[in-house]
């Protein structure tokens, strides 16, 4: 390190550093800059004013603060603040079992709550080297969920984003379809969100009975809903016109800011994940990657519902295998890795007790297998061990890409999960689409960044 | 009298009641003393090699302690454990050449651009792991910024997106415990690597990637706010996720979870951290 | 308050009780605090499926001045901690708060530092809905149980006669109390 280099110490406080009047920014004394701020020379007495928009506001899509400095109706600088819903998700893992981490995980985005436990998982089962050891039928199953999550956490992103440009039709029709989604997870997860479905080793359980018909049901009535919203919505000349030629990046800012997901492939470029870097078997189905070349809102507005479209038709192949495959039961087909010592044991079905694992399950360990029953005692009081050493496993999430660098040092709890989130990368871009637009484009520009303040603060 | 396993180079204090599971680690060297026999009155005296069973590979001695006793619970009056059974694992540490599909390209060619800049490859790069599918190069912090910086401009390399940086405390690492990891993206190859950088508790100084990938702004902000690691040269190091007065940084490994015990009517359960755990 | 403040305790002021609670409870204006999954499903709640505007509270007042109820739907970290405060205190009266979640009423799954451990720790709460995250029926549910305590709600000196009378009976209250042995984890 040469000496001439500035070392930002803690705070920032190198009084060298820039040019200008330098205002220290330790983070605690905001109301303090916002003052000398407002009377410094260099201000146009008066004309800009520094504002603070959210944590609590309807339209910042989440508890989001916004510091914008404003010259009339234009946004001269914006400073977004997060940090409003950290919840300790990744410390909070490495006091739990590998199995349990799935239920924390899930709730960092909660939109989209399958995507986070399935980079999770792919992460384990990478560091267990059991990737190619996971179920057939439990791939299907993980690629049908995914894709169902993908059409609900973008129905998830739309609804508000019309409720924040003040057209409440968009996010009462947008929910309404989005009721429809969460039904169908409902009935294959039992959850409507934060499922806790996808586990280290396949997934929690089979599909019940009705489901297939259920998701039939769906997609013969989805497309004609989702036909509905984009009637009122793609030409509608008020959003069209707040939302064309806003918050404009091109494909050399995205790939600065690290960018992925829909706000890059609304700059031109066709990378998916899915596609390029394929898990869970998605080389096997056939589908489009919706890609336009207009880099502002109403262009990633565009990708999110083509996206929408072309998952109906990969959960429509899904139905297919599964239909294919029957249901010849656990012990042909089975949901989870049959290794003993790392798959869950048990089967849950409904009794007249209660919920609990199936009564063929506890008769095995209790009279048939003394192994069996040791297994089930171990992983459920211990959980499995997984080999010492790093792995960064990464999903095409509805949002971006979402990353899980998994360390483990051999035992039976994380040593430390990071999930990289793409809501937290995609923020930081806020200030290079807004700053010289109007205040009210601001609005639009997040919405079309979709973030969810759950994963950005974990 | 101990088991066969225990180690003549064992510290007293590591028989009885030591904590940490190990990181992986790189194997310790083999301590030059045995434990002062008097000094420690609860231990049973160190072993001479004499008295041992004859055992192939001197080097297995030398891994590092993974888990300990059945429930690898110590300190508690559990139903399980022995308390005296060691189970050692070597993790990972560097992998011989060729490393497999891509990941000679991709260090040839990094090779090749160190050369043409003048750097010897060792001088910047510690040493380099493929395990499990990934290829990890483990770099010096000096020489991070140019180190990443050819990663995002030699043609034949071309890692235009970074991912991020995430942090890694390792407390029994001395003298790094503390790493910072770099996941990086190839779109035109379609590559992945991982660039892993360490600093000590005691100088917890990273050269900041912001000026080679601007992304890493809130990245490495939020690395300072958890682990405490200074990044040099970033512009504006605070914290983000924690209150801005917050003191500590959370997810290192001395920062406690922070629960507090959950009371019923007449009964406490103590918090996560606290609770019996069964590795 | 208002008027109803200042009336002696009898049937005026019972009829006046009745007459503010039937109309308060009708038309409750939530302050929109929604933080993390809770919210996702409270804005499901508002959707066609599970009608929130049957109530006549689908106008989210963003202002808190105008808002009669706060639901603090999702975990409240300690860096939310004051702004929650502070938007409670900007509310004004009559207000209630649901915490909506077990993130919200006792912090859930989140046992750590940085998440607030009840929101009752900062704010008064009226309901508690546990759930993670409790369906929309149970949100109306919760919505319902909250609306009968604002129809039942007294106004002026018998709401003062009915505060001591509480505060006596939980005064009386004997905790439950089990020895639990040396050494356990309870």
């Amino acid at each position: 390190m040469t000496s001439s280099t500035p070392r930002a110490a803690a705070g920032a406080t190198d009084a060298d550093a820039a040019e200008g009047r330098v205002y220290t920014v330790s983070g605690e004394d905001w109301d303090e800059i916002i003052a000398a701020a407002n009377e410094a020379r260099d201000f146009e007495h008066g004309e800009r004013i520094v504002i603070n928009m959210g944590p609590q506001h309807p339209s910042t899509h989440g508890v989001l603060r916004l510091v914008l400095t404003l010259e009339g109706e234009t946004v001269v600088e914006v400073r977004p603040s997060i940090g409003y819903l950290h919840t300790g998700i990744e410390k909070n893992m490495e006091y739990r079992t590998w199995t349990q981490g799935v239920t924390f995980c899930t709730r960092a985005d909660y939109l989209m709550p399958l995507f986070n436990e399935a980079a999770y998982c792919l992460g384990v089962e990478r560091l267990l080297g059991i990737e190619d050891k996971v179920p057939e039928r439990a791939q299907i199953i993980r690629v049908l969920l995914l894709e169902i999550n993908r059409i609900s956490s973008h129905l998830g992103g739309i609804a508000p984003m019309g409720l924040e440009l003040g057209a409440t039709t968009i996010y009462t029709q947008g929910a309404r379809l989005r009721e429809r989604v969460l039904d169908l997870l409902e009935l294959i997860t039992g959850l409507r969100m934060n499922h806790a479905f996808i586990r280290p080793g396949g997934v929690a359980q089979d599909l019940p009975p009705g489901a297939l018909e259920a998701i039939r049901a769906f997609l013969e009535s989805g497309p004609e809903l989702v036909r509905q919203l984009r009637t009122l919505i793609d030409a509608n000349t008020i959003f069209v016109g707040r939302n064309k030629g806003v918050a404009y990046l091109d494909l050399a800012a995205c790939m600065a800011l690290g960018i992925t997901g829909p706000v890059l492939r609304s700059t031109g470029l066709p990378w998916d994940l899915r596609k390029s870097q394929p898990y869970c078997g998605y080389e096997s189905y056939e589908f489009d990657v919706p890609v336009n070349d207009m880099g502002d809102a109403y262009g990633r507005y565009l990708i999110r519902m083509d996206e929408i479209e072309q998952s109906m038709r990969i959960i429509g192949q899904c139905a297919d295998r599964l239909a294919a495959r029957g249901s010849p039961g656990p012990d042909k087909d089975p949901v989870m890795i049959r290794d003993a010592k790392v798959g869950w044991p048990a089967q849950l079905s409904l009794g007249p007790d209660g919920l609990g694992p199936s009564p063929e399950h506890i008769k095995h360990i209790m009279g048939q297998s003394m192994e069996a029953l040791i297994h089930h005692f171990k992983l459920i009081t211990e959980g499995f061990r997984v080999p010492a050493g790093q792995v960064y496993a990464a999903v095409e999430s509805p949002r971006g890409e979402l990353g899980a660098h998994v360390v483990s040092d051999g035992t039976t709890r994380p040593y430390r999960v990071h999930l990289r989130d793409p809501s937290f990368t995609h923020l930081q871009s806020v200030a290079a689409m807004c700053e010289g637009g109007m205040i009210a484009d601001l609005i639009p520009a997040i919405a079309s960044l979709d973030p969810v303040m759950g994963g950005v603060d974990r | 009298m101990s088991g066969p396993e225990e180690t003549p180079k064992a510290k007293p204090e590591e028989t009885h009641g030591s904590q940490a599971p190990q990181g992986p680690v790189p194997p310790a060297a083999p301590g030059p003393e045995p434990a002062a026999p008097g000094s420690e009155a609860a231990a049973p005296g160190p072993e001479s090699d004499g008295n041992l069973p004859a055992r192939l590979g001197e080097e297995r001695l030398a891994e590092p302690v993974v888990r300990t006793g059945m429930f690898g619970v110590q300190g508690t009056p559990d139903t399980s454990g022995y308390g005296l059974l060691r189970v050692h694992q070597l993790p990972a540490i560097e992998s011989p050449r060729p490393y497999g599909s891509y990941f000679d390209e991709v260090a040839d060619a990094l090779g090749g651009a160190l050369e043409a800049a003048g750097v010897g490859f060792s001088d910047a790069i510690e040493r380099v792991i493929a395990d499990r599918g990934e290829l990890t190069f483990y770099v010096r912090r000096e020489r991070l910024p140019e180190v990443a910086a050819k990663f995002r401009d030699d043609p034949a390399l071309r890692f235009e997106l970074c991912s991020g940086v995430s942090g890694v405390h390792y407390p029994e690492d001395t003298g790094r415990e503390l790493h910072a990891v770099y996941h990086l993206l190839s779109i035109t190859h379609n590559r992945r690597v991982r660039l892993e950088v360490s600093a000590p508790d005691a100088d917890p100084h990273i050269p900041s990637l912001v000026a080679v990938y601007p992304t890493n702004n809130w990245h490495e902000r939020e690395t300072w706010d958890f682990f405490g690691i200074i990044f040099d040269g970033h512009p504006a190091l605070t914290r983000i996720q924690m209150p801005d007065d917050w003191k500590g940084h959370p997810q290192r490994k001395d920062y406690p979870l922070g629960g507090i015990p959950v009371e019923y009517r007449g009964a406490k359960i103590p918090p996560p951290e606290e609770r019996r755990h069964y590795s | 308050m208002g008027i109803e403040e200042k009336l002696p305790s009898g049937v005026l002021l019972t009829s006046v009780e009745k007459a503010a609670g039937w109309a308060r409870a009708r038309s409750v204006w939530p302050a929109t605090f929604g933080l993390a999954c809770c919210a996702i499903e409270l804005f499901q709640t508002g959707g066609p499926k599970h009608d929130l505007a049957r109530f006549g509270m689908e106008r989210a007042s963003n202002t808190p001045r105008q808002a009669d109820l706060m639901i603090v739907a999702g975990r409240v970290s300690q860096k939310m901690a004051p702004v929650l405060r502070q938007i409670y205190d900007q509310m004004s009266d009559p207000k209630w708060v649901i915490s909506m979640g077990v993130c919200a009423s006792s912090g859930g799954m989140f046992n750590n530092y940085a998440v607030v451990q009840g929101v009752d720790h900062i704010v008064p709460v009226d309901v508690y809905l546990p759930g993670c995250p409790p369906r929309p029926e149970m949100l109306m549910d919760s919505i319902l149980k909250l609306h009968d305590k604002i129809m039942n709600m007294k106004l002026g000196k018998n709401r003062d006669r009915e505060i001591t009378e509480l505060e006596n009976a939980r005064l009386g209250l004997r905790p439950l109390h089990v020895a639990a042995p040396e050494g356990s984890q309870l």
